[in-house]
């Protein structure tokens, strides 16, 4: 089959160009060459370039209509700024283009080449350029003041009441973070993140339990070093090496070494050593946390464990330096409350977000409400809005029974980027109270071990993506 | 390099492979350059495919990406990586090597009246650095883990960590590899342009007779020796994050469940290096596509182009501003906003001169004598998309709408009208344009013609829509949307895209079969077939060492005498003295 195809498309080839070649055996028997164009071509493509103008205005046209809107109405209180400004500066975008288009085409249509004419002879003219530029300058000094006065509304500092929600990011999902009764956010450490403590929040059980985990990823790591086979009867054929090398040694220096006596009981000890290690070997070798490594799967334990070690410093340095004083700072984690899946926020309350992320950049994008901002991994990020509309009103303002706000991802972060989501629901004060108190406090010890469920499958997942390549 | 010199013989070798003429060398980017834009678009089309129609099989994907495409499917990963490669390709190896490569080489020592260029061994190093740099990304694609696969800007920690996508494996490194030669490349081919055209001009081509295009080529190529070793340094630490343990864009990061040992980096500071190269290679990329133009337009229309220092003025405004702007590519990254407003300003400056050379073209129009060669055809659709692409610009680079339209396929559709349309086009017009002067034989003009309406048509049919799906929410890179209900029915927008990306696609075959077959069997070229003004259709047909037979010409006026009223022919080469009492420019 696939050779069938190959053969046509190289008979085709050798078809084209054979017809190519009469072809041109023609226009040169006419006498015609490739650079003159004749006045019907002239003339068609002048032709076209209307045509074309005429059809492309009409498809702006049909997209405006069909699709114009910008997705949903906003549901934010800059969301309607922002909106009121796209407006303005589309308004100023349509008519520079179509002005622009329609001068081109409509000359490009007007004055195809006819032998009778000579264009005329015109190099510049300041007048007509001051014109183009001064008035394009005015237009974009009202458009950068509208601009910046917008972005400085939207950007300013959050007021003081503002509700403060983190939001934590992950291949492939999102985190909120809400402060809790306290209303302020625990203070958070990548080296805690363990499973139970997904966002790394920095409490003394958070800590423990951090500590607790890395000792004992090193234990099973350094058993797996201590099991190895290989390295084993290694060592073991190594010792029995010695030991058989000594032996020889003492029958032959005996009358050599003066101090042979205490060399000898020196020796002694070190052989009593060796042999109760060789004896542990041989145990050890029986026993079923024996394993057989790889050279360079065996360095690459040997690398992982000094990056345990090195994690487990981190941790401890954590407990060192903060033990002394910021206690308040520990304490304000443990009534933090942390959701998946979906998160809610009352209705005309300013919130401030925060942002962090765990692994990549990734981007929180709100389009309903026109907010956007990256998540940094190492640089935390903020951005402020005010949600106008509940999820209910947009509902009937849509006609839509089914719509949910929602928070995606918008910086390209891996395989499953495409479906990184997260609900939003806008409701009433009440309303958001009482799905609050329904929200546990922080979790080290109780609740959350979905999440921990969900990231192993998704890294089974991810593995087996890997694999397929 | 004397007279002389063209009657040596040559060996193939030294003349076809390592050779110095920059002719050669200039027919060596060209063709490289199409095998990469080649490559580039069929990557398209088959990410096309599973835009247009997700999860459905398509044979043709099994058959190209073999396990990258099981059943037909594109997988997830390998989307990414055709998406990343994609942009590679065409911003860098496309637009780049293939448009400043190609023309600067042929047309700077041609029009300036200039031997060769200044070193014409800089110049085959400057070409085969770019031909190893090509050869290494096409083999990254052949790695276990695919190539690079986050994005063509490829931000760490994405593309710093393996264990964050297959992509950020082996094909990563031999991405960050190839891109350093390509630099080097760069680098070797832009100092060799300036100090070419500062020193080799013949007698009588004062700066201000200076073709368009080679002022183009000049800012361009100042831009590129300026810009390009700070994208050396981005790339270079990411390297040695990636290898050495460094962690320069890298902090508190947990990934494959384990904490890195990293701190104090920041991802942000790639960001700042890879845009401060990043918002002037895209004017690196544009600028030689309005110097063509300039140079088609004109010479089609039969008119001076008009505002010449207007135009030389607006190609060095746009040059400067290009290198106080690259923020407004971060506005989301957390940024201080007031140092956003300061990116507002300095990018909406740009739209000035960017206007002014929108109505200098159409004024060049205006009461011209229009000739539709295929390459007039390319450069009218040039100014078009130009404009089109360049007026979205306006929104995306008002931070506060950004906000709301950044990373959605609304950049997609601005970027791809203004690089993958307009500085097409450019390119476009300059190989019909240029082709006798390259080759000795004229392109098919019918042929000509309808690759241009296919690729008009299809270019706006592929990303005018976008700006709509774009507005509506819809984030770029995304492998399916089927997901996100929000989207709603702005989403039967995408087979309408990739059909027409398909038909686009096919129709540049018209293109390739012109430029291959006319290369052997076209028409035989006259001297000077567009009647043009320019010093390089002073030059023998057939090409010399030294370009010249005889002695250098000596210029007497610039080159834009089309149908002046004193001369009776509609042309007035450059070389023709000026007559008795006449004012020359």
């Amino acid at each position: 089959m696939k050779l069938l195809i190959l053969l046509v498309v190289v008979l085709g080839l050798v078809a084209a160009v054979q017809l190519s070649k009469v072809y041109q055996l023609s226009i040169s028997l006419r006498g015609k060459r490739e650079e003159d164009i004749s006045e019907a071509d002239n003339r068609l493509n002048g032709g076209l370039f209307l045509a074309f103008m005429v059809a492309f205005y009409v498809s702006f046209v049909v997209l405006l209509v069909k699709y114009g809107s910008y997705g949903t109405p906003p549901a934010s209180e800059h969301g309607a700024a922002v909106d009121r400004l796209m407006d303005f500066n589309m308004a100023i975008i349509f008519v520079v283009f179509f002005i622009v288009n329609t001068l081109l085409f409509w000359f490009s249509a007007k004055y195809y080449h006819r032998a009778d004419r000579k264009a005329r002879f015109i190099a510049h003219d300041n007048r007509l350029e001051l014109i183009w530029t001064v008035i394009p300058s005015v237009v974009l000094a009202i458009i950068i003041a509208y601009g910046l006065q917008t972005w400085n509304e939207m950007t300013g500092e959050a007021s003081e009441d503002a509700l403060r929600v983190e939001l934590y990011s992950k291949q492939f999902d999102w985190t909120a973070r809400y402060p809790g009764a306290d209303g302020e956010f625990g203070q958070a450490n990548y080296n805690l993140i363990t499973p139970m403590n997904a966002l790394g929040i920095v409490t003394e059980e958070g800590v423990a339990a951090a500590l607790t985990e890395i000792e004992e990823k090193i234990a099973k790591v350094e058993e797996e070093i201590n099991y190895e086979k290989g390295h084993l009867l290694a060592e073991w054929a190594a010792i029995e090496a010695e030991l058989h090398d000594d032996h020889g040694h003492d029958g032959h220096g005996h009358d050599d070494h003066g101090h042979g006596h205490d060399a000898h009981a020196d020796h002694g000890d070190g052989k009593q050593a060796l042999e109760a290690r060789m004896a542990e070997i041989e145990h050890m070798l029986e026993s079923d946390k024996v394993n057989i490594l790889t050279e360079a799967a065996y360095e690459a334990k040997e690398d992982k464990l000094y990056r345990l070690i090195r994690h487990r410093q981190r941790i401890q340095e954590i407990r060192n330096f903060d033990f002394d004083g910021e206690l308040t700072a520990w304490e304000s984690g443990m009534d933090d409350q942390i959701v998946k899946g979906e998160f809610h926020l009352p209705v005309g309350r300013e919130v401030e977000f925060v942002f962090r992320s765990r692994d990549v950049i990734h981007s929180a994008y709100m389009p309903q409400f026109r907010a956007q901002m990256n998540t940094v991994p190492g640089v935390p990020t903020r951005f402020k809005m005010t949600p106008t509309i509940t999820t209910d009103s947009m509902r009937t303002v849509l006609e839509n029974p089914e719509f949910d706000y929602v928070l995606l991802c918008n910086k390209v972060c891996g395989a499953a980027h495409f479906n990184m989501q997260m609900k939003i629901v806008i409701e009433s004060q009440e309303a958001y109270d009482a799905w609050m108190s329904e929200q546990g406090e922080f979790i080290v010890k109780e609740g959350s071990e979905e999440p921990e469920m969900e990231q192993a499958s998704e890294q089974k997942e991810s593995q087996t993506i890997t694999a397929s390549l | 390099m004397g007279a002389q010199a063209h009657h040596h013989e040559e060996s193939f070798v030294s003349k076809y492979v390592f050779s110095h003429d920059h002719k050669m060398i200039s027919k060596q980017f060209l063709v490289t350059a199409i095998v990469m834009g080649v490559v580039a678009v069929m990557l398209s089309v088959f990410f096309r495919l599973q835009l247009g129609w997700p999860g459905e099989s398509f044979a043709i994907l099994e058959t190209f990406l073999g396990k990258w495409a099981p059943g037909g499917v594109l997988d997830r990963n390998a989307y990414l990586a055709l998406v990343t490669i994609h942009g590679t390709i065409m911003v860098f190896f496309v637009l780049t090597g293939g448009l400043s490569g190609t023309f600067s080489n042929l047309l700077i020592p041609l029009q300036i009246g200039a031997r060769d260029m200044a070193s014409g061994f800089l110049n085959m190093l400057s070409y085969w650095f770019f031909f190893f740099s090509s050869v290494i990304m096409i083999l990254s694609l052949f790695t276990e883990g695919g190539a690079a696969s986050g994005g063509w800007t490829v931000y760490p920690p994405l593309s710093a960590l393996p264990q964050a996508m297959p992509g950020s494996g082996m094909g990563m490194t031999l991405w960050l590899i190839s891109m350093v030669l390509f630099v080097v490349s760069s680098l070797l081919g832009g100092l060799n342009y300036v100090v070419t055209i500062i020193n080799l001009r013949t007698k009588g081509m004062s700066m201000t007779r200076l073709p368009l295009t080679i002022w183009a080529f000049m800012v361009t190529a100042i831009l590129g020796v300026l810009s390009f070793p700070v994208l050396v340094s981005a790339v270079v630490l990411l390297l040695m994050d990636r290898t050495m343990g460094t962690a320069f864009y890298l902090s508190d990061i947990f990934i494959g469940g384990e904490a890195l040992d990293v701190t104090g980096g920041s991802p942000i500071l790639y960001q700042h290096l890879f845009w401060f190269l990043g918002h002037p290679e895209v004017y690196i990329v544009l600028l030689p596509a309005l110097g063509i133009s300039s140079e088609v337009i004109a010479t089609n229309a039969r008119k001076p182009i008009f505002g010449y220092k207007a135009m030389v003025g607006s190609l060095l405004g746009i040059g400067f501003l290009s290198f106080i702007v690259w923020g407004h590519h971060m506005f989301v990254t957390g940024m201080n906003p007031f140092l956003g407003s300061v990116f507002v300003f300095t990018t909406l400056l740009i739209a000035i001169p960017s206007a002014v050379k929108a109505f200098n073209y159409i004024t060049t129009l205006w009461q011209g004598n229009i000739r539709f060669t295929p390459a007039m055809l390319f450069s009218i659709g040039l100014v078009s998309t130009f404009v089109t692409g360049g007026l979205t610009g306006i929104i995306l680079a008002d931070s506060a709408l950004d906000v709301n339209v950044h990373d959605t396929y609304f950049v997609v559709a601005h970027f791809h009208i203004v690089m993958g349309m307009s500085a097409i086009f450019g390119m476009l017009a300059g190989i019909y344009h240029w082709f006798p002067k390259m080759f000795g034989r004229m392109m098919n003009t019918k042929l000509g013609f309808a690759h241009f309406w296919v690729t008009i048509v299809c270019g706006y049919g592929v990303f005018f829509p976008m700006h709509f799906v774009g507005i509506a929410g819809a984030p770029r890179r995304y492998y399916e949307y089927s997901n996100f209900d929000f989207l709603g029915s702005v989403m039967d927008l995408q087979p309408l895209i990739s059909t027409f990306a398909i038909i686009g696609a096919i129709g540049q075959l018209f293109f390739l079969f012109n430029f291959f077959y006319s290369i052997f069997y076209g028409q035989k070229s006259v001297q000077n077939p567009w009647m043009s003004n320019t010093l390089e259709w002073t030059t023998p047909v057939r090409h010399v060492h030294g370009n010249w037979d005889g002695p250098l010409p000596e210029v007497h006026r610039w080159a834009y005498d089309y149908s002046n009223p004193v001369h009776d022919a509609d042309f007035v080469p450059q070389t023709t003295p000026a007559l008795s009492g006449e004012e020359v420019h």
